[in-house]
């Protein structure tokens, strides 16, 4: 398999990454050499064989669904780049 | 007189307990000495005056009866730990200037037990690299030689435990990230079980794999500082529930009777040099009556290439995140707000993360999920499972950390080169197993060598007794750098 200058416009798309054409070249060579030692997994036979999400194969815990953590919205606002009275501002979302 | 840069953090303890030295004069003496060290580019950053006030109330808890043994010690914190008296930015340009409103799991838990903070450390950019030759804000020298990495991404942690500039610091460990830098810089790095320190404000990375660690100057210290790290946080849904325990009950035992393991395969094409340091750890645990033995790990070189999809893959839906909404960079300039989310990720990530982003976004994106992602985890389990059948057989697995000491800076050409550095410590990491590096050797070019240990899940005290047998037999983790 191989990348082309497609792919990797494709997935900087989805990844929501901006990338120049020129870092896009240089992208696509490291990629497919990249993808190129990930291929050697290709070979192994894993007939019947479960994926391993997690090392401990756990199930995840969930808890009750209250505030009880990190309730400072003074301090998380702080770090907003930009804010209005208590809110995150984005740019015009709905015309 | 103790010399206070290269004191142990027992030492330390000893001298704090006896009031030969207060925790204000330690604090003191450490932020002299990482000023005095600018030059290797460790810490991101440092606030006296945070430190002085903690160094001040671990005196006022000493003064009134109330310390532990790890209380008015200095620790100094890998900056994937958020810390609300430092800026937290994972190296990265995304996050400069971040003030996280809580601190860390492990971070709390060291002050709480009286530990005094000096700073943050520098690493690769979301720990993402092994040479530290990826952090946004300039590479961290390695203190025993100017050419030589100081290994990644703990590069930070590593070198300050190395130069003297603290007796502990935090580090984690993704794919090698406290042993490759531990084993470069000649400290002894120790990566518990996954789950057992809490993941609970460590910056994410690949997050079944991501685990808090430590760099110490000896295998006892890592002992007595895991011990205060480690403990359930509800917060964390991966943080393991288990009693306390004492992570010292083996130190001091003899090995006799025990078996190792050795996966052989892995010493063929080894620096000499470095082959041989492995095979004196093995013939010394041989004369102290352990029974060496080999073992088969046939998946084990499989795990870089279902590293760099499980890890990317991991990677690219944890730093989705990052949006230039609720923090982190945004751009100044943009069209509306997908541009903005766009530009911003495209300024604030360096080439590594990137790189990683978009590695994980394609593997599981749709039609390639099964092939890539699915297939990964499926050899994942195949390497966990060659672990466990070795581990009914052995106490311990003893193999290199790296194929030689530490290599040059732009020694890796390319990002292939650079994932390679990982063959020997990405498997454990895998298998969530805990393991270390501890110094076996000095390379005739200067360069320290480490050597890996990796034991079963939750074993961390059998493992630390069995590097404690080496290290009280050897010199090799009280040799210092040179005077840079």
């Amino acid at each position: 398999m191989s990348l082309g200058m497609e792919d990797v416009r494709r997935i900087s798309e989805l990844a929501h990454v901006g990338i120049s054409e020129e870092a896009a070249a240089k992208m696509l060579g490291e990629l497919n050499a990249i993808f190129k030692m990930i291929e050697r997994i290709q070979a192994v036979d894993t007939e019947g064989v479960e994926p391993m999400m997690h090392p401990r194969d756990g199930v995840q815990r969930l808890r009750e669904d209250e505030v009880a953590f990190g309730d400072d919205r003074e301090a998380c606002m702080s770090n907003a780049p930009e804010e209005h009275e208590g809110q995150f501002l984005v740019p015009q979302v709905i015309e | 007189m103790t010399d206070l840069s290269y004191a142990t953090v027992a030492q330390l303890s000893a001298l704090l307990r006896n009031k030969e030295v207060s925790a204000s004069e330690l604090a003191a003496h450490y932020l002299a000495r990482i000023e005095a060290s600018r030059g290797l580019n460790c810490f991101l950053d440092v606030r006296p005056e945070a430190t002085l006030a903690q160094a001040r109330a671990a005196d006022e808890r000493i003064a009134r009866g109330g310390a532990g043994p790890l209380t008015g010690v200095p620790v100094a914190h890998k900056d994937i730990f958020v810390t609300r008296e430092w800026a937290s930015t994972a190296a990265s340009r995304m996050l400069e200037g971040y003030m996280s409103p809580f601190d860390a799991a492990v971070v709390r838990r060291l002050k709480d037990a009286g530990m005094v903070n000096l700073g943050k450390l520098n690493c690769d950019e979301f720990a993402m690299g092994s040479g530290n030759e990826n952090s946004a804000y300039g590479r961290v020298l390695n203190p025993w030689d100017p050419n030589a990495v100081p290994g990644g991404s703990s590069g930070g942690s590593a070198t300050c435990v190395a130069a003297g500039l603290a007796p502990v610091a935090t580090a984690t460990d993704t794919g090698g990230s406290i042993r490759e830098p531990a084993a470069f810089t000649g400290v002894t790095g120790v990566k518990p079980t996954y789950g057992r320190p809490s993941r609970l404000g460590m910056i994410a990375f690949a997050s079944s794999l991501d685990t808090a660690g430590l760099m110490t100057r000896d295998v006892r210290d890592a002992a007595l500082v895991l011990g205060a790290m480690v403990g359930f946080e509800p917060w964390d849904s991966t943080s393991e529930d288990l009693p306390a325990e004492d992570f010292g009950r083996e130190l001091g035992r003899s090995v006799k009777g025990l078996r190792i393991g050795v996966p052989r395969a892995w010493l063929e094409g080894l620096d000499p040099e470095a082959a041989a340091c492995i095979e004196g750890v093995l013939g010394f645990y041989r004369s102290e009556g352990a029974e060496v033995v080999g073992v088969e790990l046939p998946s084990a070189p499989l795990g870089v290439s279902v590293y760099y999809v499980v890890a990317c893959a991991e990677a690219s839906t944890n730093l989705s995140r990052f949006d230039g909404v609720r923090y982190g960079h945004r751009a100044a300039e943009y069209a509306d707000i997908h541009d903005m989310i766009k530009r911003s990720r495209d300024e604030g990530f360096g080439p590594e993360p990137k790189r990683r982003i978009l590695i994980g976004t394609y593997v599981l994106s749709h039609g390639y999920y099964d092939a890539y992602y699915l297939k990964a985890q499926k050899v994942r389990r195949l390497i966990s499972r060659e672990f466990d059948a070795a581990f009914a057989g052995v106490d311990c697995i003893v193999s290199p950390v790296a194929t030689g000491a530490a290599y040059d800076f732009g020694a890796k050409s390319s990002p292939v080169d650079a994932y390679w550095n990982d063959l020997f410590t990405v498997p454990a990491s895998l298998a969530g197993l805990p393991c270390m590096s501890m110094p076996c050797g000095i390379h005739s070019n200067g360069r320290p060598i480490g050597v890996q240990l990796t034991c079963a899940h939750f074993a961390e005290a059998r493992m630390l007794g069995i590097a404690d047998a080496w290290q009280q037999a050897t010199d090799w983790h009280l040799r210092r750098p040179g005077e840079h």
